[in-house]
């Protein structure tokens, strides 16, 4: 990251006293690997169950 | 002085019906009724008038499904301000004018929960083996696209082609946050000549983009769109109406979306936007950056030199704090602002280092979370039709399917905020003078739309309310008024005693 842009992003820090997202990004990220083994545990049993038909039949037409 | 950067979100979502025959038009009214149906609080976006069982393409299920009203009717006006229609074959929410970023965040989620709503209230008027199922994505990965679009308020003295030519840049490269992630590609040009076979990009969208300006939103799409429909006064103003955007399942990706660009736009209108950021081919590189979740692909700029998509947002991200500096962001609110820039920073920052540290945040990098995992957990070829599964069940608006809400994506919104604003009306733009008159008065409001309400005052006759400004309305400035007006026939007096 360009160093102006830590300077300043530091200083807009103390502008912002109410916004501190580094812990959050800090704590979720160690909690990934362990989120994602049950995470896909989940999703083996919530995913549709004919995966092929499933796609083929997901036809959108006539949109913006 | 830039424009307050009044903005709002359009979204227009997938919809299949399973266990009959029935079309995603029929499919998309039986949705958007289910909602009015017993409100009677909501009012037709223009003079409507029912006509049940007027069309019946593809309607087999006669005994089960409501009275069928005509596409283009089935349009209402709901008491937060917000618009719910079915838009071509899918319905479609507009939010209400919002004053900031994260107002429209919330709205965008409050309109989450009226699909959810209209999903569940129709299905138990489905026969048991027959459902609608609704996703919020923009690609149903065989060709076929559609939109969120985004509305900013700008003034009319800045001329468009700058306006276009500035903001092309971000709108190519702000996708590496805000995509929201596609299994496969779909780009015509590549379709069927191997690249197809992409395994993952970063928007639903990007390959769809085919002209760099137009008018045009269905075919032949433009990364920015000419649209001139102000809905306000147009001898002030325009409302950018932006199609090259993914809708989000993150609420912090639109918040980014949203606020990133207001402040982008903002600099713009003030002459601050850096003049070297012009990228030689966007239609070329929108796709580029997409295509490429390494980020390390070079893109050609006007000027002969090359930049990465996170260089160029970095460049844009200093340009744009140099700018709050000078000409602050009242704009833009100045604590959304900073709690903006402060995000933005810390996004490019993740994405610059080690992706997974913003996988909380970034739809795509969240959604290829999982589809890396589960092609390593059952030993997957790239092609696997689960993974397409995967991709498509992340926008899935059953609370019970849906991957995104097990993604775990950091949320922005208090659930109660949410509840309150599937009613209630931002305070803060003219949506509030929309919403409470709906609230207090639906059955003599005849039609509303996004710069008028009518009324229809005993004895009088019909008395249409102009709303040519987005920032008049507010809560400050109408809610005494609104609050001691016994009937709409003592609000108009009032108003008209007010502005003689």
């Amino acid at each position: 990251m360009p160093e102006q842009l830590k300077k300043t992003s530091q200083t807009k820090k103390s502008v912002a006293p109410t916004v501190d997202l580094t812990p959050t990004v800090a704590s979720s990220s160690k909690n990934l690997t362990a989120e994602l083994d049950s995470l896909l545990d989940e999703i083996d049993e919530v995913l549709e169950s004919n995966a092929e038909e499933f796609v083929k039949s997901y036809v959108q037409k006539g949109g913006q | 002085m830039a424009t307050p950067k009044v903005c709002g979100i359009e979204t227009e979502y997938g919809i299949i019906f399973k266990g009959g025959d029935v079309s995603p038009i029929t499919a998309s009214s039986i949705i958007v009724n289910a909602y009015s149906r017993g409100r009677e609080d909501l009012v037709g976006w223009d003079y409507i008038d029912e006509h049940p069982g007027n069309d019946a393409r593809g309607y087999s299920l006669d005994d089960y499904l409501f009275p069928e009203y005509e596409s283009q009717l089935v349009n209402t006006v709901l008491t937060n301000g917000a618009r719910y229609y079915v838009d071509h074959a899918h319905p479609e929410i507009s939010t209400p004018e919002c004053r900031n970023a994260l107002e429209a965040v919330l709205f965008d989620r409050a309109g989450e929960e009226i699909i959810r709503s209209s999903m569940h209230t129709a299905n138990g008027n489905l026969p048991e083996d027959s459902e609608i199922v609704i996703y919020k994505n923009n690609s149903d990965g065989k060709g076929n696209s559609y939109g969120c679009h985004e509305n900013y308020l700008v003034s009319r003295q800045t001329p468009f082609a700058q306006i276009a030519q500035q903001i092309t840049t971000h709108f190519v490269t702000r996708q590496i946050y805000c995509g929201a992630g596609k299994v496969g590609a779909e780009h015509r040009g590549i379709v069927g000549k191997g690249e197809d076979r992409l395994p993952f990009q970063i928007s639903q969208r990007a390959d769809f983009f085919e002209e760099e300006i137009g008018l045009e939103t269905t075919l032949k799409r433009p990364i920015v769109n000419t649209r001139d429909e102000p809905h306000c006064d147009p001898t002030k103003y325009r409302r950018l109406h932006v199609i090259a955007g993914d809708a989000n399942m993150s609420e912090i990706a639109t918040l980014l979306k949203l606020g990133t660009t207001s402040i982008v736009l903002a600099m713009i209108e003030d002459n601050a936007f850096p003049s070297h950021l012009i990228i030689k081919d966007p239609v070329r590189a929108i796709r580029q950056v997409s295509h490429d979740t390494s980020l390390t692909t070079a893109i050609s700029m006007a000027d002969g030199q090359t930049m990465t998509a996170l260089q160029i947002q970095m460049e844009i991200l200093e340009a744009s704090i140099r700018y709050a500096d000078r000409f602050g962001l009242e704009v833009v609110d100045a604590e959304v602002g900073n709690d903006v820039m402060m995000r933005w920073a810390n996004v490019l920052e993740g994405l610059d280092s080690d992706q997974l540290l913003v996988a909380d945040i970034v739809d795509w990098i969240a959604k290829k979370r999982i589809v890396d995992g589960f092609t390593q957990r059952h030993g997957l070829q790239p092609h696997d039709a689960r993974l397409k599964a995967i991709d498509l069940q992340y926008h899935d608006m059953r609370s019970d399917k849906c991957l995104a809400l097990r993604a775990g994506l950091t949320t922005l919104c208090a659930k109660e905020d949410v509840v309150s604003a599937m009613v209630n009306p931002p305070e803060s733009t003219r949506a509030y003078f929309r919403g409470t008159v709906l609230q207090r008065w639906p059955n003599d409001v005849i039609a509303a739309n996004w710069d008028s309400v009518v009324f229809d005052i005993p004895n009088q006759g019909l008395k249409r309310i102009p709303m040519p400004e987005p920032l008049r309305g507010t809560r400050s400035l109408v809610g005494e008024l609104l609050a001691s007006s016994q009937n709409p026939s003592d609000l108009v007096e009032k108003l008209s005693m007010q502005f003689e």
